[in-house]
């Protein structure tokens, strides 16, 4: 079984993410493997133990993700590709990555696509998607459940809750959603071994891709953070006053109705 | 560490009469991506496995801590420091470093993963022969037997040697027979492998690999600990225990080698976790402080709050700095063994018994800063810090034992000045010489104009330090000569200064080094902490040296050595409230230990 884990570089969710000058501030923030791309990676890695084959994983962005791609290795993933942007691109979106991926991968005659279900940075959740239908293979979206048996492949997918039972075929593309799997930590012999595995570097060049091809397709207009969330009230007094004060706020001070 | 190979070695305490530049030394921020990934996957373990048991540990559940363990050893957690051949990693020491630090936020768990790996297994390691170690170390990186270390008796603590414990061989010649009783031995409920020191026929001090199942051999009851309580203590019973003959560890007679170098490795380690532990309880103090609101008003702006975060945390730094340059010592003198050496416990201890005075300093500043932190987080949480719901209630009284064991605070103490002067006697470091050259020297000192560069001050006042040290401990051996081992308040005073200008040029030359590779304005955390502890620890080096001087001079000597030290204790402090603020301000903002 020839398995592609996608996977992003992102912050890590403990970090307090802080705006100045309309960008997001990457100074001392700890980064980490997206929550969902970590289920990918252990469930490629047991799909492979079980069904044999190879895992690649494949990042695109800049060399600071060598690291989440080696973690991915001391995970057990046999390969890493980078395909570093950090000279081409300067503002990509989902459409940009999946394009990259899909020129990358169109050769690769894989079985098994594993993507996260969404990235816990940019949430587009699109990547997945995008990349199967560049490839021309079917997909299926946040699945929590993953069996093959020859070519034939029954899933189980969480739908707003709700379960889902699915079944496709090899080749297929598949985002991982939480509850797939409990991802397990890279152990000592695994970040040991993870020094020696290849880990190959990409630029765009080397795909045949411009970087018109590759170009964005939104514009980010404006970047900033929630508001704070500020101390709730309590009304007082008899009901109907409540009420009436209540309705009278929300034109007023929410102006919601 | 670039450059090992021609970097050469730094002697052991040097550091009291040479300068160093900041290439030198080994700080945090040289941390490689494997070493960051082993400390991550040991924090992630921690976390995820061992912190939901803890409530259950504490409660003596210990069946759980065979599991933990066992579990460690799959993430190979156990076998950092067992050679590849006996199943190990052979990891270098600075990653071996970073397990004990990330493994400390378990509490009394930590103790039970340090006895086992730590001193349980490192005598068979370092001292083992080839039918020991194929033996005992394959199943003890696994976590399959657990081991235990047992040196402590009722009646000889700090005094060692003094060991009631004796073994005598058997009329067959097969076994050893040991009697005696070892006491507070961690991890004595589940151990399989226990190290036991005892006297063959009574004087020749030894160690022995004990197994749990060898006739005679059983433990008493579960103790009941003021901390640590995660941990299993009770006492060894040896009733004419039999030990086959093999299983004694080294040489007959040799004991006190392998149990001083082991010393040596447990008194750094715990300085390691013991900066582990503080920064969670910073980590924890600043979440709470946070959170918790007083007169409208989160308690983590109120700025006697904003000194407590910023004293801890620059003490924080200065443990950290001065225990990761002492791991990075041992580092360097270990790579530059051949690999034959490598393989030799005797070396690969020697590297480490090299930097006992460092070793020493580590243990009694690390659980010293570690003490002051909880009981600060304690403070910080209030009155919900006096209840045991609070992780911080469990944090300060599992702190308190650090001061007690691996050599309680006052022999750490006495051993730096103690081993300088040994040092000296054996011609290892010319410390006589430079007192001789200094003491001429501050006859003529003049007062020195400081520029104001950054992190010129601080050199400065390690200058002087170090100045201050060498005369006071100068002084000393003048004095009294042999007789100084009774003035034990003179050499707790010597080994404090020299503790604190050990930490004040960790500081300097680990933020100079972080200033080098990404410049001022993203050191500025680690330079105001270096500022800040700098000043202070020259304070108390100048009371420290005071303090000495009146004790061991008189009449005009002492005036005149007064002079001195006024003369090198002049330098415009700066006004470390303000900077005390500023730090304390990125503390909160990041609600966690930051550099």
């Amino acid at each position: 079984m020839n398995i592609y884990v996608l996977l992003k570089r992102t912050f890590d969710t403990e970090e307090k993410i802080s705006v100045a000058n309309g960008q997001i501030q990457e100074d001392g923030a700890e980064f980490i493997i997206n929550p969902y791309d970590e289920y990918a990676v252990e469930e490629a890695i047991q799909i492979r133990d079980d069904k044999g084959g190879e895992v690649t994983v494949v990042s695109v962005g800049n060399e600071e993700a060598e690291k989440q791609l080696r973690t991915a290795l001391a995970m057990g993933a046999d390969k890493a590709v980078l395909i570093n942007t950090e000279d081409d691109v300067e503002n990509g979106d989902q459409y940009t990555t999946a394009k990259i991926l899909a020129e990358f991968l169109k050769d690769k005659e894989a079985d098994l696509i594993i993507a996260g279900n969404v990235a816990i940075d940019g949430g587009s959740g699109q990547v997945g998607p995008r990349v199967a239908d560049l490839l021309g293979m079917p997909y299926v979206t946040t699945i929590t459940e993953i069996k093959i048996e020859g070519e034939s492949v029954h899933i189980v997918r969480d739908v707003e809750g709700d379960s889902e039972k699915i079944e496709t075929k090899l080749p297929l593309l598949v985002t991982a959603q939480q509850g797939l799997n409990d991802p397990r930590y890279p152990s000592l012999p695994g970040i040991m071994k993870a020094k020696k595995k290849p880990l190959d570097e990409l630029e765009l060049d080397d795909l045949d891709l411009d970087e018109d091809e590759v170009e964005a397709k939104t514009e980010t207009i404006a970047v900033f953070l929630p508001p704070k969330k500020e101390a709730g009230r309590i009304l007082e007094g008899e009901l109907s006053d409540q009420v009436q004060e209540l309705v009278n706020l929300l034109h007023s001070e929410a102006k919601v109705i | 560490m670039a450059n090992q190979t021609e970097k050469q070695a730094i002697k052991g305490g040097a550091f009291l009469i040479e300068d160093l530049t900041c290439d030198q030394v080994f700080t945090p921020e040289d941390f490689s991506d494997e070493q960051k990934m082993i400390a991550k996957t040991t924090e992630e373990y921690v976390h995820n496995s061992v912190m939901p048991q803890v409530p259950y540990l504490e409660k003596h559940e210990f069946d759980r801590s065979v599991k933990l363990l066992q579990e460690a050893g799959e993430l190979g957690l156990l076998s950092a420091d067992v050679p590849e051949e006996y199943g190990g990693l052979n990891l270098d020491k600075v990653s071996s470093a970073l397990i004990a630090e990330k493994m400390s936020i378990a509490g009394g768990f930590s103790i039970t993963h340090g006895a086992h790996v730590g001193i349980g297994s490192l005598p068979i390691v370092l001292f083992g022969n080839e039918e020991q170690k194929q033996k005992y170390l394959p199943v003890l990186a696994t976590g399959e037997k657990i081991a235990a270390y047992a040196l402590t008796e009722p009646g000889s603590g700090s005094d060692a040697l003094g060991a009631k414990t004796t073994a005598k061989l058997n009329t067959a010649g097969t076994h050893y027979l040991l009697n005696g009783e070892k006491q507070w031995i961690t991890n004595s409920a589940f151990a399989d492998v226990f190290v036991v020191y005892a006297k063959i026929d009574g004087d020749k001090f030894s160690a022995f690999i004990v197994e749990k199942e060898f006739p005679g051999v059983s433990t008493g009851a579960e103790e009941d600990k003021m901390g640590i309580k995660s941990s299993s203590t009770r006492t060894l019973i040896l009733q004419d225990a039999e030990v086959p003959k093999e299983n004694l560890l080294g040489e007959a007679g040799r004991g006190h080698v392998i149990a001083f170098n082991i010393l040596n490795i447990g008194r750094y380690k715990l300085g390691v976790g013991a900066v582990g532990s503080s920064k969670r309880a910073l980590d924890i103090s600043l979440k709470y402080a946070n959170g918790r609101q007083q007169f409208k008003t989160p308690i983590s702006s109120f700025n006697l709050m904003k000194e407590k975060f910023a004293n801890m945390a620059s003490k924080i730094y200065a443990s950290e700095s001065a225990i990761y340059r002492t791991v990075g010592y041992f580092e360097d003198r270990m790579s530059q063994l051949s690999a034959e050496e490598q393989k030799d416990g005797l070396a690969v201890a020697a590297s480490i018994a090299e930097y006992a005075i460092e070793c020493s300093l580590g243990k009694f500043f690390g659980s010293e800063v570690l003490d002051y932190v909880v009981d600060e987080g304690v403070q910080i949480h209030g009155g919900y810090g006096f209840m045991e719901e609070y992780e911080i209630a469990r944090m300060y009284r599992d702190s308190r034992i650090n001061r007690i064991f691996e050599g309680t605070n006052e022999i750490n103490r006495l051993l730096v000045p103690g081993t300088y002067v040994r040092k000296a006697f054996k011609g290892e470091l010319p410390l006589f010489e430079k007192a001789k050259e200094l003491q001429s020297e501050v006859m003529m000192l003049m007062p020195e104009e400081v520029g104001t560069e950054t992190l010129e001050q601080e050199k400065y006042l390690v200058k002087n330090a170090k100045k201050i040290g060498l005369l006071a401990a100068g002084l000393a051996v003048q004095k009294y000569g042999k007789a100084l081992e009774k003035e034990q308040e003179v050499l707790a005073n010597i080994a404090d200064i020299v503790n604190n200008l050990y930490a004040m040029e960790s500081v300097v030359l680990r933020t100079e080094k972080a200033i080098a590779k990404a410049g001022e304005e993203k050191a500025k955390q680690k330079l105001l902490y270096t500022q800040i502890f700098c000043q202070e620890a020259f304070n108390q080096i100048e009371a420290d040296a005071k303090e000495t001087l009146i004790a061991v001079e008189e009449g005009d000597t002492l005036r005149m050595m007064m002079s001195v030290l006024r003369k090198l204790t002049r330098y415009t402090p700066i006004n470390v409230i303000a900077k005390k603020r500023e730090a304390a301000d990125r503390l909160i903002a990041a609600e966690k230990y930051i550099v």
